[in-house]
């Protein structure tokens, strides 16, 4: 009882914990603006949002500079380069996302201040992912950073569609992580741990092949999937994409689906090392993710559900690397982390030309794009230029994010592998089929209703579709770029 | 053994709580049975908590409680919203998206 009693408190890090506590620090000045001034205050919170996220790049670059790894709470809390490199990817996404959704939410019927608010909260909640190496950890990161969106996609006040698509979006969530937490809990069971490092050591002598064990590693796996809406866990995502506001929807299918695939990455690369049962798993949601996704994606009719499904059949090609984790673990790793930094910039631009062309046709569906060079010439080139990239076609971005994933499966070798591989070839030329009807519309059909007045792009959507074809751009003609980040995490989380 | 009890009560409680999920058409009673799956997982992590003689696994169940709150709250809230907007919480109607 003594031993319980006396509680020191752990040492704290302050500069490495620097980038979450901007984030607090912004969120909670937000909050007490909204509160002081209330209506008066609509027009800075997007201003205040944006410059707290650009601020907390500003340790992270120092602690990068640095260059030591820090741990805290006995290795629960890691900074790392990977974690790193994954924070300021969270922090640059979350910025374009407060670009996009400026116009969108003053001018539709919304609550503005609070959007900012749990917007920074559900990014606090992902940069908390990124270092957690323990499941408690990960489990408080996970909600915190999905409680906010659940919210978030029921944002429009009174829309029907709106309100089902957050109760969908809620429902599936907290579903999911149940399941993931009956799997922690045998995991824990198990190895009497909780830190991914102790996880694994005792995962190590425990051959790792027992029924608790398998039991206890695809729950969790399986409520992770849910959270990069992999199939077959996939249903609520095309309905919460369609109904949430559409920089919601973006938020979701790139943020919160990176969140995902970070806790995937240490899960699988750090924690888990009976491949035996992780490969298969993965081999087969991957497989089912890309064909399903695209296949469903070539007879959608409304852009942002195109998108959506394309997002699904897109983390499927992100989810292949897992398949071969354990033969060609730093191949895998890399195109992983460079397929999440280049999907992330590609998709973000798509989903900003989405929602330039929607300001003007008041449309989501397909044919509101018919004739969109004749009357803005621009935003079809960057369109273009974004579906180019999401296809895999040089000089944009994907195609290198493609190539790691071929490089990976051709390092890992064998008849499973190259199954695979074949499988994602495939799946590149279906996916194609559907952004050439996008370009199809844009490039030669008449005009929507023949309304040829000129889009008036607003300097914030205008500054995060530059950001986004840019960083598109540069990633697809100098790949070293990319490639270093994917290189850097490797290091940090493989130790070689 | 003690622990065997313990893990079989977690894992019916579990698995009703995913039947009520998959079965019930009334939003509350699925929030319900989530908490049931959330509290079958509670008595897993105290349960094997104790066998280990560590005390993480207590830890980890109190988070999961206070986490839980918080996740009902909002969910309460949406189904809330739901009703105003609808004049109904069946989960069945909800359906102008058909994914």
């Amino acid at each position: 009882m003594e031993a319980l009693l006396a509680f020191t408190r752990p040492p704290l890090d302050w500069h490495a914990l620097a980038p979450e506590l901007t984030l607090l620090a912004v969120g909670t000045i937000l909050t007490l603006v909204d509160i002081i001034w209330d209506e008066k205050s609509k027009q800075v919170m997007p201003t205040l949002a944006g410059v707290g996220l650009l601020a907390g790049l500003v340790p992270i670059l120092t602690l990068a500079l640095d260059g030591t790894d820090r741990a805290m709470f006995g290795g629960a809390y890691m900074v790392d380069d990977f974690a790193l490199v994954m924070k300021a990817l969270f922090l640059i996404v979350g910025y374009i996302i407060v670009l996009m959704s400026v116009d969108y939410i003053r001018d539709g019927d919304y609550y503005e201040n609070e959007y900012y608010t749990l917007m920074l909260t559900s990014l606090l909640g992902m940069l908390m992912m990124a270092s957690s190496r323990d499941l408690i950890s990960v489990f408080v990161a996970l909600e915190l950073l999905s409680i906010p969106a659940y919210m978030m996609a029921a944002w429009r006040k009174g829309g029907r569609r709106s309100n089902e698509a957050g109760l969908k979006y809620y429902l599936m969530g907290v579903f999911a992580s149940a399941i993931m937490l009956y799997g922690m809990s045998l995991i824990y069971g198990l190895t009497g741990s909780t830190s991914f490092s102790s996880i694994a050591s005792a995962m190590a002598l425990n051959d790792g092949v027992t029924a608790m064990s398998i039991l206890g590693v695809l729950f969790v796996l399986i409520g992770f999937a849910f959270k990069v809406s992999a199939v077959p866990f996939h249903n609520w995502a095309p309905d919460t994409y369609e109904g949430a506001p559409t920089p919601v929807t973006a938020f979701l299918a790139v943020a919160s689906k990176a969140a995902g695939m970070v806790a995937l990455i240490q899960l699988v690369f750090v924690a888990f090392d009976n491949h035996e049962v992780i490969q298969p798993f993965f081999w087969l949601i991957a497989a089912l993710t890309m064909t399903v996704g695209n296949l469903i994606a070539l007879r959608q009719t409304n852009i942002v559900r195109l998108l959506a499904y394309s997002g699904i059949a897109q983390g499927g090609f992100m989810l292949v690397p897992f398949a071969v984790a354990g033969q060609a673990s730093e191949r895998a790793l890399q195109a992983i982390v460079i397929y999440l930094i280049i999907y992330a910039f590609m998709n973000l631009g798509a989903f900003s030309v989405v929602l330039a062309v929607s300001r003007k046709t008041r449309s989501g569906e397909l044919e509101s794009f018919g004739g969109l060079f004749q009357y803005a010439p621009g935003l079809a080139v960057a369109m273009t230029i974004f579906l180019a990239a999401l296809a895999g076609i040089p000089p944009a971005g994907g195609w290198f994010a493609k190539f790691g994933l071929f490089r990976a499966l051709l390092d890992a070798g064998g008849a499973w592998a190259a199954t695979l591989g074949v499988v994602v070839a495939i799946n590149t030329v279906i996916a194609f089929a559907y952004y050439a009807r996008v370009l199809g519309q844009m490039w030669f059909q008449p005009i929507h209703e023949g309304d040829e007045r000129p889009i008036k792009l607003t300097s914030a959507l205008g500054s995060a579709l530059v950001i986004a074809l840019v960083a598109t751009m540069a990633f697809g003609i100098l790949p070293g770029l990319v490639g270093h980040f994917g290189e850097v995490a490797v290091l940090s989380t493989l130790g070689r | 053994m003690l622990l065997n009890q313990f893990l079989i009560l977690g894992a019916v409680l579990f698995c009703i709580g995913v039947y009520g999920v998959l079965a019930r058409k009334n939003a509350v009673m699925v929030l319900m049975s989530i908490e049931l799956m959330l509290n079958a997982v509670n008595i897993n992590m105290v349960a094997f908590g104790f066998q280990h003689e560590v005390v993480s696994g207590q830890v980890f169940a109190l988070f999961i409680i206070a986490v839980a709150a918080a996740e009902v709250g909002v969910g309460l809230a949406i189904v809330l919203l739901l009703y105003r907007n609808q004049t109904s919480i069946d989960v069945e109607d909800f359906d102008l998206m058909k994914g």
